[in-house]
């Protein structure tokens, strides 16, 4: 699947702005993602939010992903 | 997931009703138990020693005096504070702002800490202890610090998110980057293009209670932990890492909490209160003083924004622009990347950028403070979003409206919208009584909008049913805003009994398993829905119950209306036993009666929120007076809208303070000069009006009963839409917050030249 990377993460992926990665879970998605960009370790160090179809998911790592889904990964926020 | 949390559409009975709060009675009368209402036998008075330098290295500490003082039971300096954060450079930012290591970094930067046997002689024990600085050079300022000829606040920050990565330390900690489209060919389309620089000022989130906690550690590594906080598992998380402690043998309760709006979600004085407790082997009370607050706890970020927007003579805006420079105090922060992230959130735009610098000053530690840095994006963003249109001789709310987002919007900071309240807020704000009110001379009307993201998190709650039926609900979030009585109703609504006969509790780190701070507008959300599941569980065990006395299937038993009922014709002999029918057999049934349920509650859904506000300023003094000022926001779903109509009048009038009064002052020696209610004026009754509000109900999918977070984003329009009232009152445009009586008249006299 197509994931649009957002602000300071697309640095851990070499500037792109967009990569192909696979994962039928959000858990899986960013496992996948790590292996092909080492760098993004720290940004899951620090928390990454993963939007599945403008939803923004902070710590649920099962949810599944669906087919032909929008997926953007965020970094995660902190609220007041 | 054990339950479903998509909307339903249920209908209520109990939700949606104005109940009398459970915590009045106690909070008017002085028996509610606030962070520094405890104590413990022997316990001692725990004080810190703060640099008065903005910048200075510590040569030497001499804590002699002091530890020989009669009465002085423990001395600490940074030296006493192992670096146990396994090179986690977040958790050491932590550390070294909670105490000095060889380098003060602010005006009020902890750099000793004495417990002694009462104030007097711990004060005096203070003034024993002997620095040694070394003055260094500072910088205050967020433009004055991304020069390159600034002093460098540490030497081991190089700016994350450029290309290539520098080589070199610099103050800018960390840019930021969002948007999407082509700016340069939108620009190119424009017929109209405004751009505009901006600055505000730092605030506090000015809570009323200071930080305040009692520590006892023993030599064992056990504790317990009495504070104010908006989190008490984080807390405990936090301070257990920091000294070397299993969280499990800390125990931290929550006191009752006189504010905290975002800055009670992080630790500041609480992990040197239990390290002396732990030196001293004596329980460690810690009261800041308002000084200390004002000096050394998280206030928000000073910034200085540019905006460019460029639209169509038809009104559609073609791109829009923004460089947002954030300034986070003495340690890196993420404040500038959330203002780049909220600042186009309202819209709905094919060419967008925004750009965030956080930089580093000697200045306190930010911390978050509601919608955290969404207010000063918006500030900006929304002048110039007045500024456009009235240079296409559009009215501002209609110019709003045609380029509102809406569901299937790609957000500006990048994923798409589902269902959105941003374009029914701005119908209601068109469409409000308000609009219509003839303003005389010296008065200005401005509307703004705001956007905040909200978030759930991890929540785990536990539901007990007495053998008199009455329930009690142990939550783990900090009520911070009227959360107990929100989910009484909820527990009510699915027991199907009153809501008086619901206690709800927040119980301690000891009684649940964790749960998140209450931050994000979430504490009714994430709880709400965790109070939701735990009361279906009971409601199973009570159909059980039910089913083992009638002698049936539990498949024929169901809840309805606060009693089990038993389905089927061959059942009709069996009378429905009501809750209190059940509980009170409960003991000879099978024990207690309880539900529980842990829950990672995402899908929060965005708010938005639209303001508008009249002003009437007096040309001489510059002085603003608030004439009305009415919120519309969405609220999903209103479980208590009492509650929700408070947080929205709350943001807003911290909005008011920060837009007109509200402000750090800091000298040429980088010390702060106005720190305390006297000099640093939050608003008081006299200055506001009675704030209107409208809630809309545009339904969460991702919550059972449709809920959305409420707290936050009544903050984000105020600064906005007082500004642009101001800006219409004096005919001048407004670039500096806050708009305070010198700065109006300076604008005044600068545009008559």
């Amino acid at each position: 699947m197509q994931v649009q990377l957002s602000g300071i993460l697309s640095q851990a992926a070499g500037g792109a702005r967009c990569v192909d990665c696979a994962g039928a879970t959000i858990g899986e998605l960013l496992q996948a993602l790590l292996l092909k960009y080492p760098e993004m370790q720290s940004h899951l160090d620090d928390g990454i939010a993963v939007a599945i179809n403008g939803e923004i998911y902070r710590d649920r790592r099962d949810q599944p992903i669906p087919a032909n889904a929008d997926v953007f990964l965020l970094p995660r926020i902190q609220g007041g | 997931m054990p339950y479903e949390t998509d909307y339903t559409n249920q209908g209520f009975s109990k939700v949606g009703t104005r109940v009398n709060r459970p915590d009045g009675v106690d909070k008017v009368t002085g028996r509610a138990k606030y962070g520094a209402d405890a104590n413990a036998a022997g316990q001692l008075v725990g004080r810190i020693l703060r640099s008065p330098h903005a910048h200075a290295l510590i040569t030497k500490i001499d804590t002699s005096k002091a530890e020989k003082l009669p009465g002085v039971k423990a001395v600490l300096t940074g030296k006493d504070f192992p670096d146990l954060t396994g090179g986690d450079r977040g958790m050491m930012n932590i550390l070294e702002n909670c105490m000095a290591r060889g380098r003060a970094l602010y005006d009020g930067h902890a750099v000793a800490a004495v417990a002694a046997i009462d104030a007097d002689t711990a004060n005096e024990a203070l003034k024993l202890i002997k620095v040694t600085y070394k003055q260094l050079p500072h910088v205050t300022d967020v433009d004055e610090a991304m020069k390159p000829s600034a002093p460098i606040i540490h030497d081991w920050v190089r700016t994350t998110g450029v290309t290539p990565a520098p080589t070199t330390a610099s103050n800018v900690a960390q840019r930021t980057e969002f948007g999407h489209g082509d700016i340069d060919a939108g620009f190119a389309q424009a017929d109209v293009i405004i751009e505009k620089s901006f600055k505000t000022e730092q605030t506090h989130q000015g809570y009323i209670e200071p930080h305040a906690c009692l520590a006892t550690l023993g030599p064992d590594g056990s504790g317990e932990l009495w504070v104010t906080t908006q989190g008490h598992f984080t807390f405990r998380n936090v301070c257990a890492s920091l000294l070397g402690l299993d969280v499990a043998k800390l125990r931290v309760t929550a006191s009752e909490i006189g504010g905290g709006f975002g800055g009670k979600t992080h630790v500041w004085t609480e992990p040197v209160a239990l390290q002396l407790s732990r030196r001293a082997n004596r329980p460690v009370k810690l009261v800041m003083s308002r000084d200390e607050v004002f000096k050394a706890t998280g206030p928000t970020s000073s910034t200085s924004v540019d905006v460019k927007i460029g639209a169509k003579r038809n009104g559609k805006i073609t791109a829009a622009s923004a460089e947002l420079r954030y300034q986070s105090g003495a340690f890196p922060g993420m404040w500038a990347m959330l203002g780049a992230m909220t600042s186009f959130a309202c819209y709905d735009l094919k060419n967008v950028k925004s750009v965030g610098f956080d930089v580093l000053v000697n200045r306190p530690k930010v911390a978050a403070y509601r919608a955290p840095s969404a207010p000063m994006a918006a500030f900006a963003v929304e002048s110039v979003v007045d500024m456009v249109a009235a240079e296409l001789g559009m009215d501002a709310v209609e110019f709003r409206i045609k380029n509102a987002a809406k569901k299937g919007t790609k957000a500006s900071y990048g994923p798409v919208y589902g269902p959105i309240g941003i374009g029914p807020t701005l119908e209601a704000v068109k469409n409000h009584p308000h609009m219509k009110r003839k303003l005389g001379k010296n008065q200005g009307r401005g509307v703004a909008c705001g956007f905040w993201f909200n978030f759930g998190g991890q929540t785990c709650t536990d539901l007990n049913i007495g053998v008199d039926g009455s329930v009690n609900l142990t939550v783990g979030t900090v009520d911070v805003g009227g959360s107990r009585a929100s989910l009484a109703l909820i527990a009510a609504e699915e027991l199907g009994i009153d809501y008086e006969q619901v206690r709800v509790t927040i119980g301690d780190t000891n009684s649940l398993g964790h749960n998140d701070t209450t931050e994000g507008s979430r504490g009714t959300f994430s709880s709400g829905m965790a109070a939701i599941f735990a009361a279906r569980d009971a409601v199973e065990v009570l159909k059980q119950r039910a089913a083992a006395t009638w002698g049936i299937p539990v498949e024929q038993v169901v809840w309805e209306a606060g009693e089990a009922r038993a389905k089927g014709k061959q059942n009709n002999n069996l009378p429905p036993l009501s809750l209190k029918e059940i509980a009170a057999k409960s003991p000879r049934t099978g024990g207690p009666i309880a539900g529980h349920n842990e829950v990672v509650a995402d899908g929060a859904g965005v708010s938005f929120a639209s303001h508008m506000c009249d002003v009437e300023v007096d040309p001489e003094t510059g002085a603003t007076k608030i004439l009305r000022y009415t919120v519309v926001q969405d609220a999903g779903k209103a479980i208590h809208p009492d509650y929700v109509e408070g947080q929205f009048q709350g943001g807003a009038a911290q909005g008011i303070g920060w837009a007109l009064n509200e402000e750090y002052v800091y000298g040429d020696d980088g010390r702060l000069q106005n720190a305390g209610f006297l000099d640093y004026r939050i608003p008081v009754c006299s200055d506001l009006p009675f704030i209107d509000t409208q809630i809309l109900e545009i339904p969460n999918p991702n919550h059972p009963y449709g809920v959305r977070g409420v707290g936050e984003t009544s903050i984000v329009p105020p600064l906005a839409a007082i500004g642009n009232a101001v800006s219409n009152a004096v005919g001048v445009r407004m670039d500096h917050v806050p708009m305070s009586p010198p700065r109006i008249l300076k604008a005044i006299e600068a545009a008559q030249g």
